[in-house]
């Protein structure tokens, strides 16, 4: 209960100000498709040489938990992911928006970042050293089962027909393989200089998502009469509360999925949202809805992508190694002003510690509170005619593939990319699991190889990959994730058809 | 008569512009000017060149701001190959290198540089590689970790981040010097990956940067063996160098971190970035900054960094000759 006396210092004025500042900037900043709540951050960085190390931290914090959840804005109504963290925002929550439901996927979405983000917190105060030990379980060996049980979802995840769902899972794997492999130093499908350092994720989530979507309402043409103007109907806060209420399986489940999966190194924050989407509907009593505008889908996404973010401080606060690319940033943060993280840290510099984590619980609710006001705006976009939300959209995924690094290629990737997709949706492909694919392929590429050499280093290849009670774990549940939708299928209808296969 | 004319045209074009050119070099810099680090937002080298550059607004430095833009990829092969390809040679486009991992990956192949694409303006860091072991490790010394090698050859592992950087010529290094193989592996994520698969125990050993390490030590999770540097460092004292424990490895490892700009930059403008460069890295704010964050300093000038490069050049020809 010691944070509780640090509180104080978030309520002083300049603390507030920050803090208030941070959450409408960050809900800004991640709204804008191409700034992930990683460059956010870093962004930010400078700002914090003039404050003091707490105030610094302050800011920093609010601006890291709001753009996670500002990133669901542009990820319901425009369809472009803010960042991987919200790709499984995009698909039921852009369907929410195209059904004039967009007021309410708002809603519900900020809702249930703030009920995860603040468990997350929660988490991160009372079990931070359990929760470091535990991330530092993970091994080369259950990081790469981990992506493969990422790979098992792909299957199912958004298309129709589970061979369809593996061919894209496919097509998003060798992606991943273009560029210099880090590892061995060798080049691998470098046709061109700019795809010579890989296809970067944020301009590939932007042209596969937000691309095909363009073409396809600049190919209905002008003046036709079956143009959807969604109308938007405004939606009262207290309905969604109630709304969020009834759907307690959903936010469950996304905020534990999230608040286990943000906690593992270099995984988490990048699929804890697709993991939490894909076990919500597993367990959905009617998961042939998923995708068509669903709300436990944008719940169970948004839960997991903020609940995730306070497990994933953990081992940077604790061990000071940074699980993930935000945390690198926000560690730099914390040098800058010659704060080493460590197992003593809340010991030697509590005000700082416990403020900055203060700051992020109380971020949360600020966030929510702006979310929501900004919501029943922002729902209006969807009203606008759908050619003109599609120039601007184009304008929008132009910038942000352009933004990420200042570079035409990855604007050229983006696009060709997003032409590519628009073809392969016609023939019911779907995106999410290529790109789910772009962000497991290295991960399983880089663990396996780290591993087998590890290995014949020391026990052998079968011993490293098959023994131990966590690599066991990873593959019993692996295998239950193949079996458990076979089973079901043979159990209720035994006749699928062709169709779906 | 109208080839006359447009004859008469392109000659005073080409003069005014000629002039023009001139007086840019005097007024030198008057547009903020851009720096590219070829590492990712938050990385080290990113870390500190936003630290290095805070003072470049100031009247008697630059009297213009330095922006950072970041185009990581490859080890850094990105953002080099854009520099010593796209980036115009007018002064305003610099970039920060990393020695000895442009050197190595130049030798290496497959890149479109060599160290005769850049002209060094100076050097602002120096981080020498060390070698950690887990804070329960049976090895207290190099001699331990050695012993261990000999008596089992190829089984003792030990983590760096990727190939062709600091880390792994110091472990080439090592081997080359005590005579034993070991099983260097390479991680993805850079220094911090590194030196998770070390505490963790993952690995049995790992080579890391001396910043990251000493953080790590002060947190109490790892033991800190060797620095695969010339003298012991200010930030660890009581760590010894390679050389005092028997094994002939120089600083050739050491990670050089400064700023570049493209060949054929005006050579005015070389200079005056060689002349102000070194001074804006000694500003107090600078110098405050960077130790808060345990990231050791190095100024050198553009001579002194020309005969480094130069030696790197001739010591990881030699190094990574058949690899």
């Amino acid at each position: 209960m010691e944070f509780l006396y640090y509180f104080d210092e978030v309520f002083e004025p300049i603390a507030l100000m920050l803090l208030i500042g941070g959450t409408i900037g960050g809900l800004i900043l991640g709204a804008t498709p191409g700034l992930s709540p990683t460059m956010a951050v870093a962004l930010l960085i400078p700002f914090t040489f003039h404050l003091e190390p707490a105030q610094g931290l302050i800011l920093l914090g609010a601006a890291y938990t709001s753009t996670v959840a500002g990133g669901a804005v542009s990820a319901i109504l425009l369809r472009i992911p803010g960042a991987p963290a919200n790709i499984a925002t995009a698909i039921d929550g852009y369907e929410m928006a195209r059904r004039g439901r967009g007021a309410l996927a708002l809603q519900l979405s900020f809702l249930s970042s703030a009920v995860g983000g603040v468990i997350g917190v929660l988490l991160l105060i009372f079990l931070t050293p359990v929760l470091a030990r535990w991330a530092l379980a993970f091994g080369p060996s259950h990081l790469f089962w981990l992506a493969i049980l990422g790979v098992t979802i792909i299957g199912t995840l958004g298309s129709g027909s589970i061979v369809k769902g593996l061919l894209s899972g496919c097509i998003g794997f060798w992606l991943s393989t273009i560029g210099f492999d880090d590892i061995l130093g060798v080049q691998r499908f470098v046709f061109h200089p700019v795809v010579s350092g890989g296809v970067n994720i944020i301009p590939a989530l932007i042209g596969l998502f937000a691309i095909p979507q363009v073409i396809t309402i600049f190919a209905k043409g002008r003046g036709r009469t079956d143009l959807e103007v969604a109308r938007v109907a405004s939606h009262p806060i207290g309905a969604a509360i109630g709304e969020l209420s009834q759907r307690p399986r959903a936010l469950a489940i996304g905020t534990v999925t999230g608040a286990i999966i943000g906690l593992i190194p270099g995984v988490g924050g990048q699929i804890a949202g697709l993991v939490a989407y894909d076990q919500t509907k597993k367990f959905s009593r009617n998961p042939e809805s998923f995708g068509k505008g669903e709300p436990d889908g944008v719940i169970a996404a948004e839960a997991a992508n903020n609940a995730m973010v306070g497990p994933s401080l953990a081992p940077l606060l604790t061990l000071s190694i940074p699980g993930s690319p935000t945390a690198a940033v926000l560690l730099g943060g914390l040098l800058i002003h010659g704060i080493f993280p460590g197992s003593d840290l809340f010991e030697r510099h509590p005000e700082v510690a416990w403020t900055f984590i203060n700051s992020m619980l109380l971020g949360q609710i600020l966030m929510l509170v702006f979310g929501l006001y900004i919501a029943g705006a922002a729902a209006r976009v969807a009203q606008a005619p759908q050619q003109v939300m599609a120039a601007i959209v184009l304008a929008l995924a132009v910038f942000g593939a352009y933004s990420v690094q200042h570079s035409m290629g990855d604007v050229y990737v983006m696009a060709f990319l997003g032409v590519a997709m628009y073809f392969l949706e016609r023939f019911g492909y779907s995106a999410a699991p290529i790109v789910l694919g772009l962000i497991l392929g290295p991960i399983a590429e880089a663990n396996f190889v780290q591993g087998a050499m590890i290995a014949n280093a020391s026990v052998g290849l079968a011993n490293y990959f098959f023994s131990g009670w966590l690599n066991l774990t990873l593959i019993a549940i692996v295998l239950l994730s193949i079996m458990f939708p076979l089973v079901r299928q043979l159990r209720f209808g035994g006749t699928v058809g062709a169709a779906k296969i | 008569m109208m080839r006359w004319i447009f004859g008469i045209m392109l000659a005073v074009t080409g003069m005014l512009s000629l002039v023009a050119a001139a007086m840019a070099d005097d007024a030198y810099p008057e547009r903020p000017v851009l720096l590219m680090v070829s590492y990712g937002a938050g990385g080290a080298t990113d870390f500190q060149a936003r630290i290095v550059t805070l003072a470049a607004g100031e009247e008697d430095m630059l009297a213009q701001p330095i922006a950072i833009v970041n185009k990581p990829g490859a080890g850094g092969r990105v953002g080099w190959n854009w520099f010593a390809t796209e980036a115009e040679a007018d002064g305003y486009t610099l970039a920060a290198y990393n020695i000895p991992h442009f050197v190595a990956q130049s030798i290496k192949g497959g890149v479109q540089y060599s160290a005769d694409s850049f002209e060094p303006i100076a050097n602002w860091g120096a981080d020498p590689a060390v070698f950690v072991v887990g804070k329960d490790s049976a090895f207290n010394s190099m001699s331990d970790v050695i012993t261990f090698a000999k008596e089992n050859p190829g089984k003792l592992t030990f983590s760096g981040a990727g190939l062709f950087v600091g880390h792994h010529i110091a472990a080439l290094q090592i081997e080359k010097a005590a005579g034993v193989k070991m099983a260097y592996i390479p991680t993805k994520g850079g220094g911090a990956a590194a030196m998770k698969a070390v505490i963790a125990g993952d690995v049995l050993a790992g080579v890391n940067n001396l910043s990251d390490a000493f953080r790590a030590r002060e947190a109490g999770d790892v033991k800190i063996l060797g620095v695969a540097d010339l003298e012991r460092n200010d930030f660890l004292p009581d760590v010894p160098t390679m050389m005092e424990q028997g094994l002939d490895v120089d600083n050739a490892s050491v990670n050089f971190r400064g700023v570049m700009a493209p060949k054929g930059t005006p050579q005015a403008i070389i200079d005056k970035l060689a002349a102000t460069l070194p001074k804006m890295f000694e500003h107090k704010n600078v110098v405050k900054r960077m130790k808060a964050g345990g990231s050791p300093m190095h100024i050198m000038t553009r001579e002194e960094v020309q005969a480094m490069w130069a030696k790197r050049q001739e010591t990881l020809s030699e190094l990574l000759k058949g690899l």
